[in-house]
């Protein structure tokens, strides 16, 4: 079984979500269950920071696709952060670097947000 | 079946879950590896085979984990060939149209990526319905 992780915390009004491990068909839905809580707190302003991810397929890139707009309607949104290379490279095959930002760390996510 | 076993014949066989998924991944590692190629490129190539179960689960077995996958590496001169067959519905990834992730988005839609990942990771995409039997030929060009 794939082993994944999902946690949020909170930095001011904004929620952070940290993803580890491996996200897939199989754990994608904890991810969704981790976004419908935010929704249902009304917490719009999303940093996923995915320092420990070490894997993507393309059901957890449509979980961000899902839940994207909701966020933005609300005057949020969803940013990354610490991606390692090789799950990047698989945001950037698919053109997500020009409909999400992406940045190196949660603090220049979050300075983003409170600009 | 024993991981070594699958890797010594070059065959993995699976139920129709996501939960085998990773074990999917691991097969396809291990057997990129034995032939001594790059582990990166490795990673993509099990990412490949990832979205081409992921979408035999869905679309050829519409979810029901009692359906058999079965998985054949073949590394044929400068080919690193991946043979993946399952007796569901027939379902052509190459009739996949390249997705909108753009409008996708706007109606709160996920989903529709994996073939046209797989499209872009792999050189050769190749599918087959032979009778009750689909067979779907994913090729790696190693040079």
């Amino acid at each position: 079984m794939a082993d994944f992780n999902v946690s949020s915390r909170e930095q001011g009004q904004i929620c952070i979500i940290d993803v580890k491990g491996y996200l897939d068909a199989h754990t994608a839905p904890d991810l969704e269950n981790e976004f419908n809580k935010l929704i249902d707190n009304q917490q719009y302003k999303v940093v996923v920071n995915f320092d420990e991810l070490n894997y993507i397929s393309s059901a957890g890139l449509g979980v961000f696709m899902a839940y994207v707009e909701t966020m933005r309607e609300h005057k949020g949104d969803i940013k990354f952060s610490s991606l390692k290379d090789d799950v990047y490279n698989i945001f950037d095959l698919l053109g997500f670097p020009v409909l999400y930002e992406f940045y190196d760390n949660d603090e220049e996510a979050i300075f983003k947000f409170n600009q | 079946m024993s991981k070594e076993k699958n890797i010594a014949n070059n065959e993995l066989v699976i139920y129709s879950s996501t939960d085998n998924l990773s074990e999917v991944r691991e097969f396809i590692a291990a057997a990129w590896i034995s032939y001594g190629y790059d582990n990166k490129e490795g990673m993509k190539v099990a990412l490949s085979v990832d979205e081409a179960c992921t979408n035999i689960i869905k679309h050829a077995y519409h979810n029901k984990a009692n359906g058999i996958i079965k998985i054949k590496v073949e590394n044929k001169k400068d080919k690193f060939i991946i043979k993946i067959t399952d007796k569901g519905s027939h379902f052509d990834p190459n009739q996949v149209p390249e997705p909108n992730i753009p409008e996708r988005q706007k109606n709160k839609r996920g989903g529709g990526l994996g073939m046209f990942l797989m499209k872009k990771l792999m050189d050769e995409v190749k599918y087959m319905n032979k009778g009750r039997t689909n067979e779907l030929i994913l090729v790696k060009h190693l040079n």
